[in-house]
This record gives C-alpha cells, structure tokens and sequence, in this order.
C-alpha cells in the first residue's frame, strides 16, 4: 500500500461519516422538538455535508479521485467506509442528541490534530472547520447538560442513549493497521487508537459533569466493519433516497 | 373541573389554577422564558436588538440565537437578556414624549462648527 493509497483511505472514511451523518441528522428538518433547534440541528447538517465536500475535494485535486458529487452519489454500498454509527436510523431525539455529542467530539478532537498534520492540504482544512466544529460540540454539550437535569425521565433517557451509542461510537476508532502504520509513520496523524484515548479523556469528564455514567470501554463490544465495507441493513435506503434526485440525471449541472 | 389543556409545545406547560382561588407560584425552570437577542457586526460596534427565541437557560438561548440570528452575514458577538429582565414604560406613558418634535433647539443639527472645523483644519496644514 502506498501513502496516497492510506491516504484516501482516511480521507474517505472521515468524508463517508461527516456526509452520512449529514444526512440522517438533515432528516430532522421540519421534525425538529422546538422551531430554534430545529434550525440550529438543520444547519450544522448542512456543515457536515460541507466537510464532506472539502474532503471528496481533497481527494480528487491532491490524489486523483473522483468529482465529488458521482463519488458521494453513485458508488455502490460495499465501497462507503463510514462506520456504522452514522448510519443507524434517528430514532428518538435523545439517540439523535448523543449520537451528535459523542460523533462531534471525535470530529473536533480529529480536526485538532489534523491541523498540524504532514499532509499540507489537510491544515488549512482543519483550521477552517475549526469554528464550526467549536460551535457543534458547545450545542450540544449545552443540549446534553440541560436534558440531564431535567427531571428522572429526561435523565433516564440520556444515560440510556450513551449506553446504547457508546459501542457504536467506538466503530468511529476501527483500527486499519496497514494504512494506519503508514499514516503514523508519515506524521500526517496519531492514528486511531491515540484519537480514541483522547476522545474518551473529554467524553468522560463531560458525562461526568452531567452525571451520565460513560461505560468502561473493556464493558462493550465496539461495532466494527464499516471502515472495510460492511455497512448495516440501513445504510442502502439511506443511499437510495440521498442520491435519488442526483441519479435521476447525473450530467445535470446545479 | 375541567381537565387541563396539555399542549403538544414542551415550552407550554400549563398551570393548574387551584378552584379556591389561591396563587399558584411559577417554579425556576417550570416555563421556557424568552430571551432577547442582540447582534454585534464589528468588535467595538453597538449590540442591536435582533429579535427573540425561546429557551430553557440562557446558556441554550444564546445557543439558538447563533443559528437564529447569525449563520449568515457578519457576526463578531451576540447577547441574550431574558425579555422579563426588560424594564419599559407602559404604553400609555407615550405621552411622556409627545412634545419632543417642537423642540428642536435640543437637536445637535443646529450647531455651525463646520466654519470652525474647516479654518483649524487650514491653520493645521498650513504649518506644515
């Protein structure tokens, strides 16, 4: 495997979760639990197809991949590398909210890192994004503190959603030892297992404060299998209704 | 009796009035409040009045004004105030006003400096 090779790997498994999660969190638009959330969940889903843009840009200018909108819209399902937490259903609001903390606080630690990353085009990327990112994790670590002390229900049901994102989160860390030896050695990141110790460092402190017990991690069977193509029973609709429209005539310019 | 109204808005939580008549007390955090929200442009510049969202702590207000009142055109900084801090004079108090349009020898238009200003500005450049 070569660097280039290791590097659109990264680079499309960090596209395929901003893109998919993007997309399941754009299903909240209109359905929202009150009209001012629902603007502020709707528009960081439209960043998160923005960071997916960027990256599909990167890959096609820096490495010879494909024009982003065929590549995010016409692959097949085997060839998406997001992992497997992105791809579940909404569900409830409190899976959504949780799914968006922990997702979120991985990106921003990801990003933090990437800004000083050996791979130039990546820099000014994760420094751009920065803000952004800022203001997802202060949403909804806001969202988190508020629903945690809203009574024995609304508690109930937050430390139920960690307990039921937490495995699937980890799925966000699966390892790739070939191209993550190669990445490493490269300086162009530290590599999954250094980002997920980092990410559990923050998780944790922010639970505690709300109260919320974050599982052991040696507790749980982490959800792998997405970084190498096997998705779950619910990516497929997902793509079907995402690249509806863009399928229907592929040539048309927007 | 009849039985409460629920409403489907969490923010709407509506009080059970006693049928002796005593005071209900409204409990800290019972109700979603509204907060004002106002907009800064450039650092240095006014805050101005923007509109309003509704929210359970100020901390989440300022969270949704963000989205609300400054995902697009420039914005250094937002305030949030809950509207109920806001002290106003009633309505009826307008006639507190109603006088201001004759006194125009309060307005600052009415002084000529520009003489002044122009011959300083001469005497400036001229020792140069």
């Amino acid at each position: 495997m070569t660097k280039n090779d290791a590097l659109a790997r990264m680079l499309t498994a960090m596209a395929d979760d901003a893109l998919i999660q993007g997309h399941r969190n754009s299903e909240w638009t209109g359905l929202g639990p009150i009209m001012e959330e629902d603007i502020a969940f709707s528009s960081m889903a439209q960043d998160k197809i923005g960071h997916a843009w960027a990256l599909y840009r990167i890959l096609q200018e820096e490495l010879g991949g494909e024009e982003p909108d065929s590549f995010a819209f016409l692959r097949n399902e085997k060839d998406y590398r997001c992992c497997h937490f992105v791809e579940y259903p909404n569900g409830e609001y409190d899976f959504s909210l949780m799914r968006h903390f922990l997702f979120d606080h991985a990106e921003a630690i990801r990003y933090q890192q990437l800004r000083e990353s050996a791979f130039a085009p990546l820099r000014p990327l994760a420094e751009k994004l920065k803000g952004e990112i800022k203001y997802h994790t202060l949403h909804a670590n806001a969202w988190i503190a508020q629903l945690c002390r809203a009574g024995e229900e609304s508690y109930a049901r937050m430390q139920s959603a960690l307990n039921t994102c937490f495995p699937l989160a980890l799925g966000i860390f699966e390892p790739d030892p070939e191209a993550g030896a190669i990445l490493e050695a490269e300086g162009i990141y530290p590599g999954e297992a250094k980002l997920k110790e980092m990410w559990l460092d923050r998780v944790y402190n922010l639970c505690a404060a709300a109260g919320l017990n974050l599982p052991a991690e040696s507790s749980v069977t982490p959800e792998y299998g997405g970084r190498k193509g096997y998705h779950t029973e619910y990516l497929q609709p997902l793509l079907e209704e995402m690249g509806a429209v863009f399928r229907s005539d592929p040539q048309a310019t927007w | 009796m009849d039985q409460p109204q629920y409403s489907l808005d969490p923010r709407v939580n509506r009080l059970r009035l006693l049928e002796s008549g005593e005071p209900v007390e409204v409990q800290e955090g019972e109700n979603w409040n509204s907060f004002e929200v106002f907009h800064q442009e450039k650092r240095g510049a006014h805050h101005e009045h923007v509109g309003c969202v509704h929210a359970p702590n100020a901390q989440l207000a300022l969270v949704f004004a963000k989205e609300q009142f400054a995902r697009r055109k420039k914005c250094v900084n937002l305030w949030v105030v809950r509207s109920a801090d806001i002290l106003a004079f009633n309505a009826e108090d307008e006639d507190m006003f109603a006088n201001n349009a004759e006194k125009t020898y309060r307005d600052a238009s009415g002084f000529k400096v520009m003489e002044k200003i122009n011959q300083f500005k001469k005497s400036t450049h001229d020792k140069k």
